[in-house]
């Protein structure tokens, strides 16, 4: 399969199972809200190393959040319930509670009910003051900036994580762009983030290493320096190689955001360096979700 | 079908305990069995019929025409359906309702929506004394639901009340959300001495400085986000409360004698 030049590999991206949330982050202006959100999901672009997977899924205009002021909505994902209730709360309360001004809602009707500021209240110290309408409760928290606004609950469901494309092109600047593309287009959708720095990942990695103590280790075969020494799967015009990874609520938002992002990354085609589109996978082993590419963009292709 | 109505047929001399009245209890039942139901009235006991004249089948919609403030425990223990009062209502109106609605076009006696845990009743009148307090030996008042009074309120309102939320478009006598526990009253008019006597927490929204008692202090003005939430409920309910959008308020904190958690909030 070719889109304007670029080689659609026949292969497939391998997700996993997780659990995820969404949390709507109100503040004063956008600014403020952005601040509570970027802290928040800071250090949230591997479940590795960072307990969570979180993003800014989109801004929120007053009309749309619960108290009438701007926000953004964050989601968070996690390899399980406990680990993601757990940097739930510390996130919740290292980032939004500190921060001036902001309010924490709920962001998933549905789902697992599962603690969002239940625990902060205690930082009242006994002045905290819960609040019941329309049948959900709410904390008043008073902080030195007047009060800490935050629902009790929010929903947890099951969800994606791990979905993911590979863009390889003839020099590095040439596959950025074509990520930088991609991104632009995949923001625009409900439902997904992209965790990793700007939603992009250039170390993409194999399972197991030389070293007995790591568990997973450089994708030697992506890397470009390496093309004579090891069993490359690139061929010899590929220079550089960036990866985008999702994380979605459901199989059909990662999908959609796959094809939005191979759609746009193919845009810019042959002429401008973009050669194949590939996907990582363990061999269809350990994830429960497998996304074809061909059959994903089987409507794209002329 | 229509709505069950049943038609007082004469005034009262002896009060009547209509709590069998209720969707819940009637459901079910044929118009005979309805007008076969005892009603407790002093020491004697009444049929249904022997009161009202019953048309209609459809027991989950009531309606109560004729009506007099000598018919207690009016929608007592519903937990679902409606119940609409044309004339007053005698005391105990909603007296530990779960679920449901109760609408009275005319006023309410003493202790309306004691004990409420849930449902919405909307007097369009006044209400006596104790309005969502505790009877005496409970140790609480309204657990939950809405209650909206068009009218003023007697003394005590919201005495002992621990969740819920009770609306007063007139004015409130006094000891207003005395004893309170949690919960929120709102009074449009004015409220009588000593507001807030005894209040352990709960928040009391006034549209005017009232005058506290020494144990009620001020916290100053501020601007509290939570109010847009609760105003934004508000929105749905059909009261005069709906069209309010404020979020800045004066903060008097008390009563400092028992705990001083509770909050009068009065809108500037």
């Amino acid at each position: 399969m070719i889109i304007n030049g670029v080689t659609i590999d026949d292969t497939f991206a391998e997700a996993f199972g997780m659990r995820g949330t969404r949390v709507l982050i109100t503040a004063q202006n956008l600014t403020w809200a952005y601040n509570a959100a970027n802290a928040m999901t800071g250090f949230a672009t591997s479940v590795i190393a960072c307990g969570v997977e979180a993003g800014i899924e989109r801004e929120m205009t007053p009309d749309e959040t619960p108290d009438g002021r701007p926000g953004v909505s964050v989601l968070l994902f996690a390899m399980g319930s406990a680990v993601l209730m757990k940097q739930l709360e510390t996130r919740l309360g290292q980032c939004v509670l500190t921060c001036p001004t902001a309010a924490a809602f709920s962001g998933i009707e549905g789902g697992d009910r599962i603690n969002l500021g239940k625990n902060l209240r205690f930082f009242g110290d006994g002045f905290q003051i819960s609040k019941q309408f329309g049948g959900k409760r709410y904390w008043r928290v008073p902080v030195m900036d007047g009060e800490f606004l935050t629902e009790e609950k929010t929903g947890m469901v099951r969800a994606v994580g791990g979905g993911n494309f590979l863009v390889l092109a003839e020099s590095q600047p040439q596959a950025l762009a074509a990520c930088e593309a991609a991104i632009v287009a995949m923001k625009k959708l409900p439902n997904v983030i992209m965790p990793f720095p700007g939603g992009v990942v250039r170390s993409g990695s194999k399972v197991g290493s030389k070293y007995k103590t790591l568990i997973a280790s450089t994708n030697d075969a992506f890397c470009p320096t390496l093309k004579g020494i090891t069993r490359t799967d690139l061929s010899p015009e590929i220079e550089s190689v960036m990866e985008i990874v999702i994380d979605g609520l459901t199989d059909k938002d990662v999908r959609e955001a796959t094809r939005v992002g191979i759609k746009a990354a193919c845009e810019l085609g042959a002429a401008n360096g973009i050669k194949r589109i590939s996907a990582g996978n363990y061999g269809g082993k350990l994830g429960q979700f497998q996304f074809h590419l061909r059959e994903i963009m089987s409507g794209e292709a002329a | 079908m229509s709505a069950l109505t049943l038609t007082l047929k004469a005034p009262l001399t002896q009060r009547v305990d209509c709590s069998p009245l209720t969707p819940d209890f009637l459901a079910g039942k044929s118009l005979s069995e309805i007008a076969s139901i005892a009603l407790h009235s002093g020491n004697r006991k009444l049929r249904v019929d022997a009161l009202f004249d019953l048309t209609g089948d459809d027991s989950s919609n009531i309606i109560i025409q004729n009506s007099s403030a000598k018919l207690d425990f009016l929608g007592s223990k519903m937990q679902s359906g409606s119940l609409t009062v044309h004339g007053d209502a005698g005391s105990y109106l909603g007296f530990q309702m779960k679920k449901g609605e109760i609408t009275v076009h005319g006023n309410a006696h003493a202790y309306a929506a004691s004990g409420m845990a849930g449902g919405i009743m909307h007097v369009n009148g006044n209400v006596g004394d104790y309005l969502a307090a505790a009877i005496p030996g409970d140790r609480k008042g309204m657990k939950g639901g809405t209650v909206i009074i068009t009218g003023n309120a007697g003394d005590r309102a919201g005495d002992q009340m621990r969740r819920g939320i009770v609306l007063i478009e007139g004015n409130a006598g006094a000891y207003c959300a005395s004893r309170m526990l949690a919960g929120t009253i709102g009074v449009l008019g004015s409220v009588g001495d000593y507001a807030g006597f005894g209040m352990r927490r709960g928040t009391l929204l006034l549209f005017q400085t009232p005058k506290l008692h020494a144990t009620l202090q001020d916290c100053g003005s501020h601007t509290l986000p939570y109010l847009k939430l609760m105003f934004k409920a508000f929105q749905a309910l059909p009261s005069r409360f709906a069209a309010i959008d404020n979020t800045r308020v004066r903060r008097y904190a008390g009563d400092l004698a028992c705990d001083g958690k509770g909050e009068i909030l009065v809108f500037g």
